[in-house]
C-alpha cells in the first residue's frame, strides 16, 4: 500500500514525472549510441573494471548500512544536548566535493595525518588508507551519515504507542528488537544499501585515490578513458549501460527482501522510550555514537581548518559563483520536490515508479552530459543552457534520495490514515495538503535539504557546457587548484562546506519544526 | 456569424504584425549593437582562473584587434579536444587552445582545422615545423619534493629508494600519459621493467593534476609527478624556495601546448591574428607566472628572475605526435599490468 496517486483531470501526475525522469536520463544514453552508430564490445579491462566496481560498492554498502543500523538506534532512543546539530552534521560529509573530502580524510588517515602521530607516539608504523580499505574508508564516510538518517527515519516512524504498549507487555530489548525494530529494519534497510551501491558504483575520483593504482579503476573511469582519451563513445554508452544493468539487478533482489507493513497507526507523537535505561545499553549508545562522531567529525573539522586560512586569499569571483550555484541548488531543489512528490504519492497503482526514479544515480554523469550535449547542441549554444541544464541534471540525479526518504513516509502515511481519509472523500490536492504534507513534513525538510545540498556539490556533469562566466562554486573551487591556489581553495571548500550545510539545516529545520517537542 | 468571425481574425493578424515588425526591429537594434566580431577560443580551464593567463590575454588582444574575445573553458586539454570532436563542424569555436602532442594527432586526423601562418623564432629544446599547430608554451615533466630531500637522480635510483611518489592516472589526465611516454622514451622496451620496479613506490594514482599536487603539499607524499617549473610558482607567488624538481640523467620527457585554428571559423582572418599574437611579446611575457611554464618564444624581457634558479634537463625527451599516438594504448598495457599486480 501507499500513497493515494494525484491526479489532474485525467492525468496521474506520477507517471507524467516518471516518463519525464526517463527522457531526461535514457534521451541522452540514445542519443550515445546513436552517435556511436551502436554498441562494441568490451576488452578485458573493462571487465576486471566491472569486477573491481561491483566489489567495492558491496563491500561499501554493507559495511555503511551495517555501521548506521547503531548509530541510528542511538540516535533514536537517547536524547542529549547537541543531538539536533549532530544530526544536521551527519548531512555534511554526504555533500562535500570529492576532493575536499579526500584531503579531510587524508589529514586523519593518511601518512602524514593525525592517526599516523598518535600511532608514532607509541612506537607503531603507520597504517597505510590506500588500498581496498581506503575506498572503503572513505565510501562508509560519505555513505554512513545518509544511511543513519534513512534508517532514523525508519526508528522515528514507529509510533510512541506501540513502545508504550510493548513497556506495559513487560517486553524487554530483545522482544522490542524482534517485534518492533526488526520489522522496521526490513522495510528500510533493503532501500539505503540500494541506493549507496548504486552511488559507489559510480564513484570515480574516490576509488582512484584511495585505491592506490589502476587495480581500483571502475566502470565510471573505463567511460572516462573511453570518452576522452580513445574517443569511443559505443564503448561508453555500452558501459553506462552495464552500470544501469547492475542497480537494476541489484534493485530486483533487495526490493524482493523490502516488506512494506506499516506500524498501524498511533497518535502520531513522538518517542518516549522506557526500555532503554539499562547501564550495558547506555554505555554502548554512548561508545557507538562517540566513535561515529569522531570518525565523521575529525576529517570535517580538519577541512574548516585548512579553509580558514585559505578564506581571505579567495577571488571576488567565488561570490558569484556562490550565489549562482544557490539558485542552481534552490531551483534543483524545488523541481526534485515536485518529482519526488507526484512519484512518491504515484507509487501505490504503479510499484515501477519508484523504480523509475533510482535511474538517476545509476547513470554515468559522463555519458548523460555527453548525450544532452549532443541533444542540445544542434538547435542551441550548449553554454548558454549550462546553468538550466545543470537545474535539470541535479534534480533527476537527486530524486532517488528523496523518494528513498519519501516512499516509506508516504506508504506509512497511507497504510495508516488512508481508510479515514476515504472514508471522508479526502482526494486529489485536498488529500496532499490536508492528509500527506503535514505528516512528512520531517521526510519532506531532509529530502529537499539533502538535494539543495548535493547539488550544490555537484560538478561532473556540465563539464562540457561550461564557460568562464557561468561557473558554480565547485568548479571555481577546481579551477583554483588547477592554478597552484590549493589555499584559496581549500577556503572554497569551506565556504562550499558553510553554504550547503546552511541549506540543508535551513530544510532539515523547516521539516522538523513543531516535531520534536 | 461568418463575417465577424473573419474580422476576428484580421484583428490578430494585425497584432501579431505589429508584434513581427517590433520584433524584427529589436533583432536589427541588437545586430548594430554587437557588429564588434566575437572571437571565440576554447581552452582549458585553469587557463581561465583569475590567476590563470586568460583575463591578461583577453585585455591585451582586444586592444588590439577591434574584436570581443571570449574564452570557453572546457575542463583539461583532453575534454577540450573530446567537445570539439564532438561538435565537429558545427563549433562555435574560432580557435582552440591547449591541445599538447600527445593529443594532436588525434586532432589533426579529426581534419577539423586549418593549417596556419605564423611564422616565429621558437626558443623550444626542439625543432617545430608542424604547420597546423602552433605552440605557445612548454615545460618538462619533473618530479617536484621538498627542497630538504636528497632526491633520487633517476628512475631507477627512485624505484630503489623508499620514497613515496604521486602520479596521475594516464588515463584521465595528461601528466599521466606524459609520464608513460617518458619512461618509454627513455627505456623502450625495458619500461614494464622500470614500472614494476616503480610500483611499491607509487603511493596512488590521482585523476588529475590538482588532485596529485594537492596529496603532495597536504605531505602525504615525497614526491609528485608535476612541472620543472612548478618550484618556481612557490618561489614567486609565495616567496617559498622550498620547493624542487628532480633532475633525472635519462632527460625528462617534454610538454608543448599547442593551438590552433578552426576550417569552420567564422573569423578566420582573426584567428589568424589572434595566433600571429599567440607568439608575439605582449602574449608570451603573460604565460611564465601566469601558467607557469616556458614561453615558446623568448621575449625581449627575457624570463623572470626566479626561473634562473630551475633545473636544467640536459635532453629533452618527444616523442613524435604519431609515434606518441602508436605506442599509446602498448605503453598503456605495460602500465597496468604492472601496477595492478
Amino acid at each position: 500500500m501507499a500513497c493515494r496517486a494525484i491526479t489532474i483531470g485525467r492525468a496521474n501526475t506520477g507517471i507524467i514525472a516518471a516518463v519525464f525522469v526517463v527522457v531526461v536520463i535514457l534521451g541522452p544514453l540514445l542519443a550515445v549510441f546513436w552517435r556511436a552508430g551502436g554498441g562494441a564490445w568490451l576488452v578485458s579491462s573493462d571487465m576486471a573494471a566491472i569486477r573491481f566496481t561491483i566489489w567495492q560498492a558491496l563491500l561499501s554498502a554493507l559495511i555503511s548500512v551495517g555501521l548506521a543500523i547503531p548509530v541510528a538506534r542511538a540516535l533514536a532512543r537517547r536524547k542529549f544536548r547537541g543531538r539536533a546539530v549532530l544530526i544536521t552534521l551527519l548531512g555534511a560529509p554526504f555533500i562535500l566535493p570529492v576532493i575536499v573530502a579526500v584531503l579531510g580524510l587524508l589529514a586523519v588517515f593518511g601518512r602524514s595525518g593525525i592517526l599516523a602521530a598518535l600511532l608514532s607516539k607509541f612506537g607503531l608504523p603507520p597504517i597505510s588508507i590506500y588500498g581496498l580499505q581506503g575506498v572503503v574508508i572513505a565510501h562508509v564516510f560519505f555513505n554512513l551519515p545518509l544511511a543513519t538518517r534513512i534508517i532514523l527515519q525508519g526508528w522515528q516512524a514507529i509510533p510512541a504507542e506501540r513502545f508504550r504498549l510493548a513497556e506495559m507487555l513487560g517486553f524487554g530489548p530483545r522482544e522490542i528488537a524482534r517485534t518492533l525494530e526488526y520489522p522496521m529494519l526490513r522495510g528500510a534497510l533493503p532501500g539505503a544499501f540500494l541506493i549507496i551501491f548504486a552511488i559507489c558504483l559510480s564513484s570515480f575520483a574516490v576509488a582512484l585515490t584511495l585505491g592506490g593504482g589502476p587495480r581500483a579503476t571502475t566502470i565510471e573511469l573505463a567511460i572516462y578513458q573511453a570518452f576522452r582519451f580513445d574517443f569511443d563513445l559505443a564503448r561508453a554508452a555500452v558501459l553506462a549501460s552495464v552500470q544501469i544493468a547492475l542497480v537494476a539487478v541489484v534493485a530486483v533482489l533487495a526490493l524482493r527482501v523490502t516488506t512494506g507493513d506499516g506500524m498501524g497507526a498511533g497518535l502520531d507523537r513522538v518517542v518516549h522510550r522506557w526500555d532503554v535505561n539499562t547501564v550495558s545499553s547506555k554505555v554502548l549508545d554512548s561508545a557507538v555514537l562517540l566513535l561515529s562522531t569522531v570518525f565523521l567529525l575529525l576529517p570535517l573539522t580538519m577541512i574548516v581548518l585548512n579553509g580558514i586560512a585559505g578564506l581571505g586569499m579567495m577571488p571576488t569571483a567565488i561570490w558569484a559563483a556562490l550565489g549562482r550555484s544557490i539558485l542552481v541548488a534552490l531551483a534543483a531543489t524545488s523541481l526534485t520536490v515536485v518529482l519526488g512528490l507526484a512519484m512518491a504519492t504515484a507509487s501505490r497503482e504503479r510499484g515501477w515508479i519508484d523504480s523509475i526514479g533510482l535511474l538517476g544515480v545509476t547513470v554515468s554523469p559522463m555519458v548523460i552530459g555527453t548525450g544532452l550535449f549532443l541533444l542540445i547542441n544542434p538547435w542551441v549554444r550548449p553554454t548558454d543552457v549550462a546553468l538550466v541544464v545543470t537545474i535539470l541534471v541535479n534534480a533527476v540525479m537527486a530524486l532517488p534520495f528523496m523518494l528513498r526518504i519519501l516512499t516509506p513516509a508516504c506508504r506509512a502515511v497511507e497504510t495508516d490514515y488512508g481508510r479515514l481519509a476515504d472514508s471522508l472523500g479526502l482526494a486529489g490536492w485536498a488529500r496532499l495538503r490536508w492528509l500527506i504534507l503535514p505528516r512528512i513534513r520531517r521526510a519532506l525538510g531532509f529530502g529537499a535539504g539533502l538535494t539543495a545540498a548535493l547539488s550544490m556539490g555537484d560538478l561532473g556533469v556540465v563539464m562540457l557546457f561550461a564557460d568562464s562566466e557561468n561557473a558554480t562554486l565547485p568548479l571555481q573551487m577546481y579551477r583554483l587548484m588547477g592554478a597552484y591556489q590549493m589555499q584559496a581553495a581549500a577556503g572554497a571548500g569551506l565556504v562550499l562546506l558553510m553554504a550547503s550545510l546552511l541549506l540543508f539545516w535551513g530544510f532539515d529545520r523547516g521539516g522538523r519544526r513543531d516535531a520534536d517537542a | 456569424m461568418e463575417f465577424f468571425h473573419t474580422c476576428h481574425l484580421c484583428r490578430n493578424l494585425e497584432d501579431a504584425m505589429k508584434a513581427l515588425t517590433l520584433a524584427a526591429g529589436l533583432l536589427i537594434a541588437t545586430n548594430v549593437v554587437a557588429e564588434t566580431p566575437v572571437l571565440t577560443i576554447y581552452t582549458y580551464d585553469s587557463f581561465v582562473s583569475d590567476w590563470g593567463p586568460g583575463p591578461l590575454v583577453e585585455k591585451a588582444f582586444e586592444a588590439q584587434c577591434g574584436c570581443d574575445l571570449q574564452f570557453v573553458a572546457t575542463g583539461d586539454g583532453a575534454s577540450l579536444l573530446a567537445r570539439l570532436l564532438l561538435e565537429g563542424d558545427r563549433s562555435e569555436a574560432d580557435v582552440v587552445l591547449g591541445l599538447d602532442t600527445n593529443l594532436t594527432a588525434t586532432a589533426a586526423k579529426s581534419g577539423l582545422f586549418s593549417p596556419h601562418s605564423v611564422s616565429a623564432d621558437y626558443s623550444l629544446p626542439i625543432a617545430w615545423d608542424d604547420p597546423v599547430f602552433v605552440p605557445y608554451d612548454w615545460g618538462y615533466f619533473a618530479f617536484v619534493h621538498n627542497a630538504t630531500l636528497a632526491a633520487p637522480t633517476d628512475f631507477r635510483a627512485l624505484a630503489a629508494s623508499d620514497l613515496k611518489v604521486v602520479i596521475q592516472d594516464p588515463r584521465s589526465s595528461t601528466p599521466g600519459l606524459g609520464l608513460l611516454m617518458w619512461v618509454k622514451a627513455a627505456y623502450g622496451d625495458d619500461a614494464p621493467e622500470i614500472w614494476s620496479a616503480l610500483s611499491d613506490n607509487i603511493l596512488t594514482v590521482t585523476k588529475g593534476w590538482s588532485e596529485a599536487y594537492g596529496l603532495f603539499l597536504s605531505g602525504e607524499a615525497d614526491m609528485v609527478l608535476s612541472y620543472t617549473t612548478s618550484p618556481a610558482y612557490h618561489l614567486i607567488a609565495e616567496e617559498d624556495a622550498g620547493k624542487s624538481a628532480a633532475l633525472f640523467t635519462e632527460g625528462h620527457y617534454l610538454q608543448v601546448e599547442v593551438a590552433a585554428k578552426l576550417k569552420s571559423a567564422k573569423h578566420p582572418d582573426l584567428a589568424d591574428a589572434f595566433l600571429q599574437f599567440m607568439v608575439s611579446d605582449a602574449f608570451q611575457d603573460i604565460i611564465p607566472t601566469t601558467n607557469w611554464m616556458y614561453p615558446a618564444v623568448t621575449t625581449q624581457q627575457g624570463l623572470p628572475d626566479g626561473f634562473s634558479t630551475l633545473i636544467q634537463p640536459e635532453s629533452a625527451l618527444l616523442l613524435s605526435s604519431d609515434a606518441a599516438a602508436n605506442i599509446r594504448d602498448e605503453a598503456l598495457q605495460e602500465w597496468l599490468a604492472a601496477l595492478s599486480q
